[in-house]
């Protein structure tokens, strides 16, 4: 089961030539820069912009080279950057809008379990939408999507307009919807935090194109795509709770490449996380440090080095058998102590940060 | 009030209420069209729209009259049918009237319906509403400041009009003699008494109108700042 997406546009000034495929299960980011025609390419996708080309959807043909299905027959759900609710509804009515143009049988999700999976009971009676945080709103228009029983799930930059806050605030909504949440989303960002947090599946877009596509942790740990030259550049690791720690309030985490100790966390031993780990944390140690107060220490061998600007050289390092972790070291680090592609060392992680 | 004045004041309620309804069903798609074309033809399609602003009423009821008259385009026709012409009759008064008060009915509820945004009807889209569902449930709700401010205009200035009334319609008592043409009448046979209750009361009427409106639109407007 896929989505697989033929556009082509040109105008003046801007260019799409995508053909690309996402899976029709989890969350597929399109990541890019502004103007990298993200946006255009969701909008295709949801037939708000004609563009020449084709759309297949489980096997379903939205758009061919003849036929093109109009938005309001697509079963799919938008969240727009700004929420766009409709200021003459009221929350009740602006959840049920889409709601109840649906038919019966195709209904799969009900407005008492939006109201809860988003949080909205205190905000059900309210008349006036305009009176909403920019947070709430969202949750309302995400809630409004979600009663459409759309089989894709398009969003677009949900979180942009949000001020920090808000921000951290819907987070948690948007991945509960994740776990628990039996649709596929196509999600549009140009935040490598949103992305780590809540995609399986990562589209690079660059001015129109589509230059890698691929699993999350795979695609976040190329040297040579865009996403390596970020601040924030960095991988995704998948670990299961192992062990709590209750006496210093800690969490060791497990996966393949070894542990990680984190300050404790909720979940049950057994129960998966995802943790983020940035490349500018790991630091790169030829013998095992002695001393350190840093207490995760994992080993490692070299895959590749990159040059990062004049400064900085990204390291790709290999842990267990398959996760991979990214290092951002000084180049003058790199050549005392020597470093390339198939040497032992030792990586220090100073932090990690828990997504789930 | 005499019984022709009241006969006066029912033709002109009739003609202001039959020219609002016609107005309300053509002027709403073409203010739609206006406010979401991208065609270049829109331009000059708004200067028609927009001339009886400017036009002097005589004028456009002149070439109304020739056009409606047995002779001209319209009424010829109609007489080679075997029906009659429209000059000096009620519905040659309600087209008339119709092109006279376009720009009234169609102008408000263009920039109403622009305001409301392509957005919204992109929302309601995705929402499964078809276009049909989208005009009435999202944009025709979001424009009703406009939708009411069209009307009233329409409706009160059809009742204030004359010189157009004056070519088309003639003065046919019941028929074409509205209470702008009575109160004329009044005037003109030195009946002041006749012509101020006449024209006061269409003042009033005129002014209560207005206010019920910027009323209405003020309150929606402290609501929905």
């Amino acid at each position: 089961m896929s989505i697989h997406a033929r556009f082509r546009i040109a105008r003046p000034g801007f260019s799409l030539d995508v053909d690309t495929q996402f899976p029709a299960r989890g969350v597929s980011a399109l990541f890019g820069p502004s103007g990298s025609g993200k946006t255009t390419l969701l909008r295709c996708i949801a037939g708000l912009e004609k563009a020449a080309g084709t759309l297949q959807v489980n096997g379903e043909t939205w758009q061919g080279a003849n036929t093109f299905m109009p938005v309001d027959r697509r079963p799919l759900g938008y969240v727009f950057q700004e929420a766009s609710l409709f200021p003459h509804l009221s929350v009740r009515a602006n959840l049920e809008y889409g709601y109840k143009r649906i038919a019966p049988a195709e209904c799969r999700v009900q407005p008492a379990q939006a109201v809860e999976w988003l949080g909205l009971d205190s905000l059900i009676g309210r008349k006036d939408v305009q009176g909403l945080s920019g947070g709430e709103r969202q949750r309302v228009a995400i809630g409004r999507a979600l009663l459409a029983s759309p089989r894709l799930l398009l969003m677009d930059e949900p979180l942009s307009a949000l001020d920090a806050a808000s921000r951290q605030d819907i987070l948690p909504y948007l991945e509960r919807l994740h776990r628990e949440l039996d649709i596929p989303v196509l999600y549009v960002s140009h935040a490598l935090d949103e992305v780590a947090r809540l995609a399986d599946h990562l589209v690079l877009l660059e001015q129109g194109r589509v230059i890698a596509g691929g699993a999350l942790g795979e695609t976040l740990a190329r040297l040579d795509l865009p996403t390596a030259h970020y601040d924030d550049a960095g991988v995704v690791i998948e670990a299961a709770v192992g062990i709590h720690d209750d006496a210093y309030h800690l969490t060791r985490l497990d996966f393949p490449g070894g542990h990680l100790w984190v300050g404790r966390v909720r979940q049950p031993a057994g129960s998966m996380v995802r943790a983020r780990v940035l490349a500018r944390d790991v630091s790169l140690a030829t013998a095992m440090p002695h001393g350190s107060s840093i207490s995760n220490i994992l080993a490692a061998r070299i895959a590749e080095l990159r040059d990062e600007g004049p400064d900085k050289v990204n390291v790709l390092l290999a842990t267990g058998e398959s996760q991979p972790l990214l290092s951002r070291i000084t180049r003058r680090s790199r050549d005392q102590l020597g470093l390339a592609p198939g040497m032992e060392v030792y990586a220090q992680v100073k932090s990690v940060a828990l997504m789930a | 009030m005499s019984t022709a004045d009241l006969l006066a004041l029912r033709t002109t309620l009739s003609l202001a209420a039959v020219t609002t309804l016609v107005l309300l069903l053509l002027g709403t798609p073409l203010a739609w069209w206006l406010a979401r074309t991208r065609s270049r033809l829109a331009v000059a399609i708004e200067a028609v729209v927009a001339l009886p602003l400017v036009l002097p009423p005589t004028v456009l009821g002149f070439y109304m009259l020739v056009a409606l008259g047995p002779h001209g385009p319209v009424g010829g026709l109609l007489e080679s049918l075997g029906l009659d012409h429209l000059a000096f009759t009620f519905t040659g008064l309600v087209l008339a009237s119709t092109l006279y008060s376009l720009p009234f009915m169609v102008q408000p509820l263009k920039d109403a319906f622009a305001a409301v945004g392509e957005r919204m009807t992109e929302a309601a889209a995705t929402l499964r509403a078809g276009a049909w569902d989208r005009f009435f449930s999202v944009v025709l709700p979001l424009s009703r400041r406009g939708l009411l401010t069209a009307v009233t205009l329409t409706f009160a200035h059809t009742i204030g009009e004359f010189g157009v009334v004056l070519m088309v319609g003639g003065n046919i008592p019941g028929q074409t003699r509205v209470l702008s043409i009575a109160i004329y009448d009044h005037a003109e046979a030195m009946d002041y008494a006749s012509a101020h209750v006449l024209a006061g009361g269409l003042l009033a009427a005129s002014f209560l109108m207005l206010l019920a409106v910027y009323a209405f639109n003020r309150r929606y407007l402290v609501v929905h700042p």
